[in-house]
């Protein structure tokens, strides 16, 4: 059932590319019919699938038996809950993207390839496979911002895809040196992460894979990527960048660099940590700075991922959970937030600046932007009854445990997260009565927010509730996972 | 009776009534408002209900309500009742009626300001109750967010700094104690509140947080006392503890009167309650080792509070000091609690002492603010010391009134104020002489700022602006009335309120590992 989600997204892109290009409406049922297709056949998958069997496998076929590459898809908790994530994050993409006029059906066509590589990325068990569909997604990522994008989009668009092909260059390295030193002649995962590579071998293999997926998850100080890229990617694209993509490179740092080398990780915790907890405070302290709306939420995704990087490199079991769930987590909340930013407020407002929204009564005018955003920025902050909480709760965990003194400045970059949230909340909506009286002029010229902004913007909010509420729908996926063979050289290293 | 789950009812229930305010249509104010006072009543009535069918004579939990939540964390759905528990609930469903009512002059957006105090009636509902960690921190930030949006919206000329300060500084508590308590559940694998204390009153607490953190290198007990000190931060800035004061006369004063009411009437209980209910059971030794840099701050608190609120030019400044003031007898109480020389007498009274003047000044405190929410609606907003005069003339039952609520404040015995910090003094003065000393100046001071609000407000020459100045009206009475005869009835008879605390008093200070 899981497979599907690959071939009927990228089935849904061939649809939606051949629709015509004069009616955006064909290609917007089409698109969202795949959408829901795929969440529906990752939420089947994951109802079907019992998280104590460790790794499932989906698919298996001979590829090219020469150099003994699979074409081989396995499950386990981590990627069903990832898998639930990217369903959902496409279902609310598109109706996000409901106002796209301009050549839609490519629109639409690249949306879906980016959605198809996703999928495969978290359902691979063949490491060249793996790679296949990582770079499948980048691509499309480059042309969505560089067609359909917004402020210095060129700019954007090649950074994002410079940043991205170093990081695969680094990761691909790396992994032909695990192939040849292992000599095995597999690419496969769980036969690679059995096989023990020397210390001195790891040494410098984990952190040239590590970094090269980390610089997708927006690791400091290779973050300098995201907060461009989020902000010049239409809404949709940043949406699924923040929500989706930057999950990838953390996925492969879990899934590749962590289970093959797991005594490098150890070698390297503590400036891994110290990078992470860099990230978080620096994500936050300069997103507190940001004169436009949608850096400041970029700045903070790396803030937060900050928290999942800083879970993976705990070596223990709550932190590598709370690492995931905060994968999860951040999706739901980040995309809400550049839906909020880029849908509601930039598509009619014109302006992402803060001192210009300021003065337009945004509160009187889009009352629901206004709530969803509140909602979203309390989810952000760490507020606990939404999954944020639970997430970095158990990071944090993790953390004090590994290094305390890092959990204090991860505390610290919690508050910063608190006061950018308000301030930004509070300026954009809720200005001081004087400035917004004196421009009330605008609020009538906005369009009130659409049908498809208010379904997709409830999914996101009801996700992140509900896992705030009740976490053991992921947590019992997620926590059997790390007692797969996949994860046995790792627990062996973390003494677990 | 006791078989229903009557604390989740009650917890659930301002959030279903906040959830049907919220779609009230915002023309309609009578319509929320009203949702909101049946909300409000039917809450009473169960706390009532409460009040009535729980054991007074044991210490113990009752209503316990126990579910499994998030096996992996040690998180339980885990709440019950002591009666400091049901004395607080008593407290939340009385002063958030009153806020609600005294918010007749509120005309804008009605709808979200009645669902935004349920939503802060639930939060306090939920955090009064909770027995595990994670639950009671989720109601704890919960009761943050309406109060944020209170001032931000309604609030004075400074409302948004003043909304941005108290929420960042409570958060920067909240962040502490959360970390605090990640470390106790690293030590210990639990965060339940009951059984935290009981390792605590085994001392076994300790050493295993000593063993955790040993490989820190730090001496013996120091770790144990670093999370004291963190968790410590989350309450002293909620209460506030001398110097983590300062966002809060800001706060009260640039808060809309109704919300003042609740910030001090039943917010700061909450700081106050997580010293009584967590940090007592749970951090006893760390306490101790602390005490005489405890108690000093305490006394700083007193003393420096009334002198500032003697300073002061602004009704609701004076008032926001002098809440400071009277919560720092409370926490006094708290800390001599744990002095090593004593009888288990002193202690039980000082306790009794702290828990009847949360319940004294949460109600008398509150009653202040109406007044001054009723003195602005009458004075265009303007509550400076100086502005009025001789309004006895006047209005004779509003001064009257008020007056009551003033010589509450002030402790004078016939009414509700004196009592809890006559136990107070009663209790600290054998077990920490020094600290009670010290303290003392701080009700003479009291007394000064109080009668000069008097003098300058009510007396003297009537200023020739308020020739006009209406006296209460019925129902502005009707609003004040409960509350002045629940002042004078706990005044008289506080056997009402001390029948249900003081087993569980005694219940604690059994279980003290001292």
């Amino acid at each position: 059932m899981l497979a599907w989600t690959i071939y009927l997204s990228f089935f849904g892109a061939l649809a939606c590319l051949l629709t015509p290009r004069a009616n955006p409406r064909a290609t917007r049922a089409v698109a969202l019919g795949t959408a829901l297709a795929g969440l529906f056949c990752g939420l089947k998958g994951a109802l079907e699938f019992n998280p104590t069997n460790g790794l499932e496998v989906v698919a298996f076929a001979h590829w090219i038996p020469v150099l003994g590459i699979d074409y081989s898809l396995a499950a386990d908790g981590i990627s069903v809950t990832l898998v639930l994530l990217t369903g959902l994050a496409a279902v609310v993409g598109v109706l996000f993207s409901w106002n796209v006029e301009h050549r839609a059906n490519e629109f639409f066509a690249l949306f879906f390839a980016l959605i198809g590589g996703v999928y495969g990325v978290f359902l691979s068990l063949d490491l060249f496979l793996l790679f296949v569909f990582y770079e499948i997604a980048i691509v499309p990522k480059y042309f969505l911002i560089a067609i359909w994008g917004s402020t210095r989009r060129d700019y954007a668009a090649m950074k994002l895809a410079l940043y991205s092909f170093i990081g695969s260059g680094m990761v691909l390295i790396g992994m032909l040196a695990a192939y040849a030193v292992s000599g095995l002649s597999s690419f496969d995962l769980q036969a690679l992460a059995q096989y023990s590579f020397t210390v001195d071998f790891q040494r410098w293999a984990f952190p040239l894979v590590f970094v090269g997926f980390a610089i997708l998850a927006g690791m400091w100080p290779f973050h300098t990527w995201a907060p461009t890229g989020h902000s010049a990617a239409p809404t949709a694209a940043s949406m699924l960048l923040a929500g989706v993509v930057m999950k990838l490179g953390a996925y492969g740092c879990l899934r590749v660099a962590m289970t093959l080398f797991p005594e490098g990780l150890k070698l390297w915790q503590h400036e891994l940590a110290a990078l992470a907890v860099t990230g978080i405070v620096y994500g936050a302290l300069v997103a507190l700075v940001q004169k436009d709306f949608k850096f400041v939420i970029g700045y903070s995704s790396v803030s937060h991922m900050g928290f999942v990087l800083l879970g993976l490199v705990t070596l223990n079991e709550i932190g590598w959970s709370g690492a995931v769930l905060q994968m999860f987590s951040h999706g739901i909340i980040a995309g809400l937030l550049f839906g909020v930013v880029g849908r509601m407020v930039y598509d009619r407002a014109h302006t992402r600046e803060l001192d210009k929204l300021e003065g337009m009564g945004l509160v009187r005018a889009l009352p629901f932007a206004a709530v969803t955003f509140v909602i979203a920025g309390f989810a952000s902050m760490g507020m606990p009854g939404f999954s944020g909480f639970v997430a970095e709760l158990q990071v944090l965990i993790g953390a004090w445990q590994a290094f305390p003194k890092l959990a204090i400045l991860a505390g610290v970059g919690i508050v910063i997260g608190v006061v950018y949230t308000l301030k930004t909340t509070a300026k954009v909506f809720f200005p001081d009565k004087e400035a917004a009286e004196s421009h009330d002029y605008h609020a009538h010229e906005l369009e009130p927010i659409s049908i498809p902004e208010r379904v997709g913007a409830a999914l996101l909010i009801l996700s992140t509730v509900l896992i705030g509420l009740h976490p053991r729908l992921l947590l019992d996926l997620i926590v059997p996972s790390f007692k797969s063979p996949l994860f046995e050289g790792l627990r062996k290293v973390a003494g677990l | 009776m006791k078989n229903l789950p009557l604390i989740s009812f009650l917890t659930f229930l301002p959030l279903v009534g906040a959830a049907l305010v919220f779609g009230v249509d915002r023309e309609r104010r009578q319509l929320a408002r009203g949702i909101t006072l049946a909300v409000n009543i039917l809450a009473l009535g169960v706390v009532a209900l409460m009040w009535c069918t729980v054991n007074p004579s044991s210490g113990m939990l009752q209503f316990v309500e126990r579910h499994a939540w998030i096996p992996t964390l040690g998180v339980e759905y885990h709440v019950g009742l002591d009666g400091l528990g049901l004395v607080m609930l008593m407290l939340a469903a009385l002063v958030i009626p009153m806020a609600v009512l005294a918010s007749e002059k509120v005309e804008e957006n009605v709808p979200l300001y009645c669902g935004l105090f349920l939503f802060l009636q639930a939060g306090l509902f939920g955090a009064f109750t909770a027995l595990n960690f994670f639950h009671w921190f989720l109601f704890w930030e919960l009761s943050l967010i309406p109060a944020f949006f209170l001032i931000k919206l309604w609030g004075g000329p400074q409302r948004s700094g003043a909304a941005l300060q108290f929420f960042v500084y409570t958060m920067v508590g909240s962040i502490a104690l959360l970390l605090a308590f990640v470390g106790l559940f690293l030590a210990t694998g639990t965060f339940d509140f009951t059984k935290l204390a009981e390792l605590a009153r085994t001392k076994a607490l300790g050493p295993l947080v000593q063993a955790k953190f040993a490989w820190l290198g730090w001496g013996a007990g120091t770790a144990y006392t670093v999370l004291f000190i963190g968790a410590l931060l989350g309450f002293a800035v909620k209460v506030p503890l001398w110097p983590f004061h300062t966002w809060l006369p800001l706060t009260y004063s640039e808060a809309p009167s109704p919300v003042s009411m609740a910030l001090t009437g039943v917010m700061s209980k909450l700081g106050v309650y997580g010293f009584v209910r967590l940090l007592l059971p749970i951090f006893p030794e760390p306490m101790q080792a602390l005490l005489t840099p405890l108690l000093w701050l305490a006394v700083a608190t007193i003393v420096f509070s009334t002198f500032a609120a003697l300073a002061q030019r602004d009704l609701k400044r004076i008032l926001a000091y002098s809440s400071i003031n009277h919560l720092g007898y409370c926490l006094l109480g708290v800390f001599a609690a744990v002095s090593a020389t004593g009888t288990a007498l002193d202690r039980t009274a000082a306790l009794n002492g702290v828990v009847l003047q949360m319940f004294n000044h949460g109600i008398t405190a509150s009653l202040l603010f109406c007044f001054v929410a009723f003195l602005e609606d009458r004075s265009n907003g303007a509550r400076g010391l100086d502005d009025f005069g001789g309004l006895r003339k006047v209005a004779p039952v509003f001064c009257g009134l008020m007056g009551l609520a003033l010589f509450s404040s002030l402790g004078l015995p016939g009414l509700n104020g004196f009592i809890g910090e006559f136990l107070i003094f009663k209790g600290v003065f054998p077990l920490v002489p020094w600290a009670a000393v010290l303290a003392l100046p701080g009700l003479l001071v009291t007394a000064i700022f109080i009668l000069t609000v008097i003098q300058k407000v009510w007396c003297g020459p009537l200023n020739e602006k308020w020739a006009r100045f209406a006296d209460l009206t019925y129902n502005e009475g009707a609003v004040v009335f409960p509350a002045t005869l629940l002042m004078f009835v706990l005044g008289v008879w506080p056997q009402f309120v001390i029948a249900v605390i003081n087993p569980t008093v005694a219940h604690w200070v059994r279980q003290l590992p001292i």
